[in-house]
């Protein structure tokens, strides 16, 4: 600011700049020719405009282009280290971020997010053409070309946004009105007093990640955090291990839960727990220790870790550990019936999915699969009677703004006939389409009219001067 | 000199075509029982393709020389000795081992040998098999994951693998250390009632004939492991009216008639079968009879191995004939693969590529027409042969032309030549002819090596198993490599004819960025709509359009080149040379996205970690970086091409090099 009040005429000093716009001269008559000559521009103005020709010029979209391949490469190497989602999240859903050979390494390269290279690509993009397109039929490849960008940018930003990604595992015969999330978890207290209606509160797994208190006016206990743990192991005690339980009834009278390190894999996700005392309100009544995890209430986790002690402890007793953790953990306030848990977050939806097959294939005499698909009930009172799909590879189900993909099942036992739904809301899901037709289309017509003004000039015999500029 | 072009051409079509003529058995009837269907690895194919694809991973090669017999045995050959007469087969120097520590490990030579018969590299059955226990050990020593493995792990792996087929190949007809199955056969048959019989009872408790049943459960516990392991499945489906594709191993055949297997694993305490399952087994009776097939080839197996050579063909020719009248298309499929593995055409038109491109570079230094006219028919011969080879893989697959690592590097080395035999047509310079030649050679060299990882026509994944996608996303998507390659290839000859000859002269080399530039247009058209339509896919497949694995990162970085090559060329910040120099780096850029991601073991494209391709790949990497860096650092003017030397280039009669070539230069 003091640098516009001290030199108001001079704008040459500040002409250097990074990139220098191509083929304009830097002149201000010639970039305002309606503005009268015997006004200088203001300070402001010169610098506007400087920053406007370096956010439309050419160079800016090469060196964004240049920052962008080296983003993508990085962002695949850092997958190695860090698995796919840490490094989608630190790469290309961020502003600015660093890539490391290896974790631990003090090698930091810096590199701009993908947010920052998305959203410079679209200023310069749209900048590029307010202030140099004039549409020609000649060049109008080029402009669908970008058009078809900006809404592949766009889309993709609001795919980032917008797009909810969960999954809904069913045995056959089960019937589920919710998906749940793969990474994201929530406490909840369940009312379920009333056995036609459960009312469910939710508090996301952040607000138990900070301690403290958690209390809703209309649940008559609170809540205090006494230990969280974003990882956790659970070992199995019986009657001769020593020490107290980490709380008196439920899952940790026969469990013994401890924190463990976080993990970045592919295959491995993050368990957390929590010890939660509770107390009634307006009452000075003891507080009650209750331990809460999602091995007790992910219903596929459960299940790996009943196979887990199978193996090692043998299959009754495996049974009888795994019966303890399916058992919901349930109290008295105020004469109603509370459950909680902390559990998968959950997707409600106004319709019910049953499964009523689960379908595996494979190629004969191998282990190769060639098919598997599920067979689906679609239970919806406000759209009539109930219809039955089938979900299979490259064909899923879309419905109320969710599409539910064939995406795993059982694999540990086929037996089990269980299968794995990827449930996806994307309000955005058909911006690629769109992008992908426009810039194709685009591409294709440029190329094309190159294609014919080359052939026609060597049919034509030699053109010396003509010229195969694009822009 | 005008005849030679046509007479070069015509003596390398005969020698391609004398290829197809199916060879006639002199002896046993080998190539007739290599026609002869199995399914392996889930699809239905000719013994030959299984022999050879076995040798492949086992010896590197499709066939099998003999040093000692001075002799080459075809891979059928071979199998049909490993199958049949394991006693001879067994002494045949069939396994590659090269490590040297694994030799030691194993005891055997390290060096060639020729009074004791070894060249140091080969090794029979007979002298490994006893140390299987070690292979198995030092096998589970290696790491998990692939990308650990050290020379070591990988050779040891690699054995193993190879004990196992071997092994799997000599359980294929019967089980190992038989003297005579047909006979064993028949006894086991009669011994199948009262066994059957007499497991029935003891099972229900009543008194039982415990010498029936000791027969047969003898006879059980030996088949057992063929009905466990893995075989290829040579037995034809009972009712192929109602399941075409349900073929047997021998092993599973072998119970039919008595005993359920898996029966006889839960009362040797094997597998865990429900209460209602085992209720079922017990009371389901066998079928008492054997199938013809088993004991067909239990015949076929004591002829050859009595070497009754007129007894063994006899039973082929019947054997195919009874297989012609049930399974009819399937015998015309088995016949056709045979002759494709027997044409072997990428290696034939992998030579012609290769005799080709240095026609084509002879004319830039003689000028001479015959010279790129020669170039000229041999491309379009390999080219046409290409195609066609193609088309049979489609046809017997039912796919489009790529469906894995192997068929993407044929299917890019036609693509690259497709589109350097069109700039030919533009041009005639013989610059299309070149790239022609080294992008067919080169790719056709590289999927060679894929093909040592064994069976080419493998079924697809569940998620893959859709043409659709399959003809456009992949084939596209591949387009695109191809023709950033070209482009880059095409850069390549500008450095390499600009700074070490004088080749290059100013219509040339304009040419060249001409069709650099048009070339990289196409590139990116390709590139771009085949990534977004893979996006699409992946939509449709797993709900999400991009998820950043790696192959679509590779993809996106490709498009993201030819997209900043373009963008630079229009604001004119490079000239002439340094469109080339950019596109050389599309090379690295291509082979990285092709090749280099697969190799880091992750994400849902990897097929697996390739240790030798990478140090390839490393290799041509940095090539193309020294490449660039020479074309940057030494001024165009000290370039030899540009040099002004005391002899100027030689005049060019009409046609030559670069005249053609139409327009000039844009900004």
């Amino acid at each position: 600011m003091s640098l516009l009040t001290s030199s108001p005429t001079s704008g040459v000093g500040y002409r250097c700049q990074p990139f220098a716009p191509e083929n304009q001269p830097l002149t201000p008559e010639s970039e305002f020719p309606g503005m009268r000559a015997a006004r200088r521009p203001s300070m402001v103005s010169d610098m506007l405009r400087r920053a406007f020709s370096f956010l439309s010029s050419l160079r800016l979209t090469v060196v964004l282009l240049a920052m962008s391949i080296a983003l993508v490469f990085f962002g695949t190497l850092g997958q190695v280290s860090d698995g796919l989602y840490e490094a989608q999240t630190r790469y290309f859903k961020s502003w600015v971020t660093t890539w490391q050979p290896s974790a631990g390494s003090w090698f930091h390269l810096p590199l701009p997010g993908g947010y920052l290279l998305g959203t410079s690509l679209l200023v310069n993009l749209l900048a590029a053409h307010w202030k140099r397109f004039k549409f020609t039929w000649k060049k109008s490849g080029i402009l669908l070309t970008h058009v078809g960008v900006i809404l592949l940018l766009v889309g993709q930003l609001a795919t980032d946004m917008f797009a909810v990604e969960s999954y809904l595992r069913l045995t056959e015969g089960e019937t589920k009105q919710y998906s749940e999330s793969h990474r994201e978890n929530e406490f909840v207290v369940i009312d379920v007093t009333d056995p036609t209606q459960d009312r469910v509160f939710s508090f996301p797994e952040s607000m138990v990640a900070r301690s403290g208190e958690l209390a809703h006016p209309e649940i008559p206990f609170r809540i205090r955090i006494k230990q969280y743990a974003v990882n956790s192991d659970l070992k199995p005690r019986g009657p001769r291990s020593g020490g107290e339980p980490q709380a008196p009834s439920g899952i940790a009278t026969r469990f013994t839960f401890t924190p463990e390190a976080t993990t970045a894999t592919m295959d491995e996700r993050n368990v957390p727990f929590a010890l939660i005392e509770v107390t009634e309100t307006g009452t000075n009544g003891v507080a009650q220790p209750w331990v809460v995890t999602p091995y007790a209430s992910d219903e596929a986790l459960r299940i790996a870790i009943e196979r887990q002690f199978a193996r090692k402890l043998g299959p009754e007793l495996a049974a009888s550990l795994g019966s303890t953790l399916a058992q919901p953990q349930e109290f008295t306030a105020k004469g109603r019936t509370y459950q909680i848990a902390l559990r998968p977050t959950r997707y409600y939806t106004p319709y019910a999915l049953s499964l009523l097959s689960f379908k595996h294939d494979k190629y004969i005499g191998t282990d190769k699969p060639k098919d598997f698909r599920s067979r689906v009930r679609l239970t919806d009172a406000a759209a009539g009677g109930p219809r039955e799909i089938d979900i299979y590879m490259n064909n899923p189900l879309r419905y109320a703004g969710l599409t539910y993909f064939q995406a795993s099942f059982d694999e540990v036992d086929p037996r089990a006939r269980a299968t794995v739904l990827q449930v996806v809301k994307n309000p955005s899901w058909l911006t690629p389409y769109f992008g992908c037709v426009i810039v194709g289309a685009g591409m294709l017509i440029q190329f094309l009219i190159h294609l014919v003004g080359f052939i026609a000039r060597k049919s034509g015999g030699s053109a010396p001067g003509a010229t195969a500029a694009l822009a | 000199m005008k005849r030679l072009p046509w007479i070069v051409a015509a003596l390398a079509a005969v020698w391609m075509l004398s290829a197809l003529r199916s060879p006639k058995d002199a002896t046993f009837a080998y190539h007739e029982f290599g026609r002869l269907p199995v399914v392996f690895n889930g699809r239905l194919q000719p013994i030959d393709s299984l022999a050879r694809n076995t040798l492949l991973q086992i010896r590197n090669k499709q066939a099998m020389r003999d040093e000692k017999e001075k002799r080459t045995l075809s891979a059928t050959e071979w199998a049909v000795e490993v199958m049949m007469n394991p006693a001879v087969a067994n002494t045949r120097k069939t396994f590659r081992i090269d490590h040297p520590d694994l030799k030691g490990q194993l005891k055997l030579a390290m060096d060639a040998d020729e009074r004791l018969g070894e060249d140091g590299k080969h090794y029979s059955w007979n002298q490994i098999f006893e140390s299987w226990q070690v292979v198995q050990e030092q096998s589970e020593k290696a790491p998990k994951e692939a990308s650990k493995h050290s020379a070591y792990d990988r050779a040891v792996l690699k054995l193993r693998d190879s004990m196992g087929l071997y092994a799997m190949m000599q359980a294929a007809l019967q089980p190992p250390n038989t003297t005579n199955f047909l006979a064993e056969l028949t006894a086991y048959q009669a011994s199948i009632p009262a066994g059957t019989a007499a497991l029935r009872d003891r099972l229900a408790g009543r008194p039982f004939d415990t010498n029936a049943l000791i027969a047969v459960l003898d006879y059980c516990q030996r088949y057992m492991p063929l009905s466990t392991m893995r075989a290829p499945l040579i037995i034809p489906p009972h009712h192929p009216e109602l399941a075409r594709d349900q073929w047997m191993k021998v092993g599973d055949a072998l119970f039919e008639p008595g005993i359920n297997p898996r029966l006889l694993r839960q009362l040797m305490g094997q597998e865990s079968l429900s209460d209602t399952e085992y209720r079922d087994l017990i009371t389901q009776a066998g079928t008492g009879k054997l199938h013809p097939a088993v004991a067909g080839y239990a015949r076929m197996t004591e002829a050859y191995r009595s070497g009754n050579v007129a007894e063994f063909n006899q039973l082929v020719a019947a054997r195919s004939g009874e297989l012609t009248g049930t399974f009819a298309t399937e015998m015309r499929k088995t016949a056709r693969e045979q002759a494709y593995n027997g044409f072997e055409p990428f290696m034939k038109t992998m030579t012609i590529y290769a005799i080709a491109f240095l026609f084509a570079a002879g004319f830039w230094f003689s000028f001479q027409e015959w010279t790129r006219q020669t170039a000229l028919w041999l491309i379009v011969l390999a080219f046409v042969v290409h195609t066609a080879a193609i088309l049979t893989r489609m046809g017997l697959e039912g796919r489009p032309p790529v469906t894995n690592l192997y068929s993407s590097a044929i299917f890019i080395g036609w693509g690259a030549v497709g589109l350097g035999l069109l700039l030919e047509r533009i041009w005639r310079n013989a610059i299309g002819l070149a790239v022609a030649g080294v992008i067919g050679f080169t790719t056709l060299i590289v999927a060679h090596n894929l093909a040592l990882g064994g069976d080419t026509l493998e079924m697809m994944q569940a998620v893959l198993d859709t043409n659709f996608w399959l003809a456009t996303h992949v084939v596209i998507v591949t387009l695109g490599y191809a023709a950033t390659y070209v482009a880059g290839i095409l850069a390549v000859l500008y450095v390499v004819l600009g700074l070490f000859t004088r080749v290059l002269d100013s219509a040339m080399a304009k040419g060249l960025t001409r069709m650099v530039y048009g070339i990289l247009c196409f590139a990116t058209l390709a590139s771009f709509v085949g990534t977004v339509l893979g996006g699409v896919w992946a939509d449709q497949s797993w709900g999400r359009f991009w998820g950043w694995d790696p192959k679509e990162n590779g993809a996106l970085i490709i498009v993201l080149w030819n997209a900043l090559i373009l963008h630079v060329r229009w604001g004119g910040m490079v000239k002439e040379r340094g469109l080339h120099l950019l596109a050389i780096v599309g090379n690295i850029v291509t082979s990285w996205s092709w090749f280099g991601t697969n190799m880091l073991g992750i994400g849902l494209h990897s097929y697996g970690f390739m240790s030798a391709a990478f140090w390839w790949l490393l290799a041509f990497a940095t090539s193309q970086i020294l490449l660039l860096l020479a074309g940057w650092i030494v001024p165009q003017a000290k370039w030899t091409s540009f040099r002004k030397g005391p002899t100027p280039a030689p005049s060019k009669p009409a046609g030559g090099s670069g005249i053609r070539a139409p327009g000039a230069q844009s900004a």
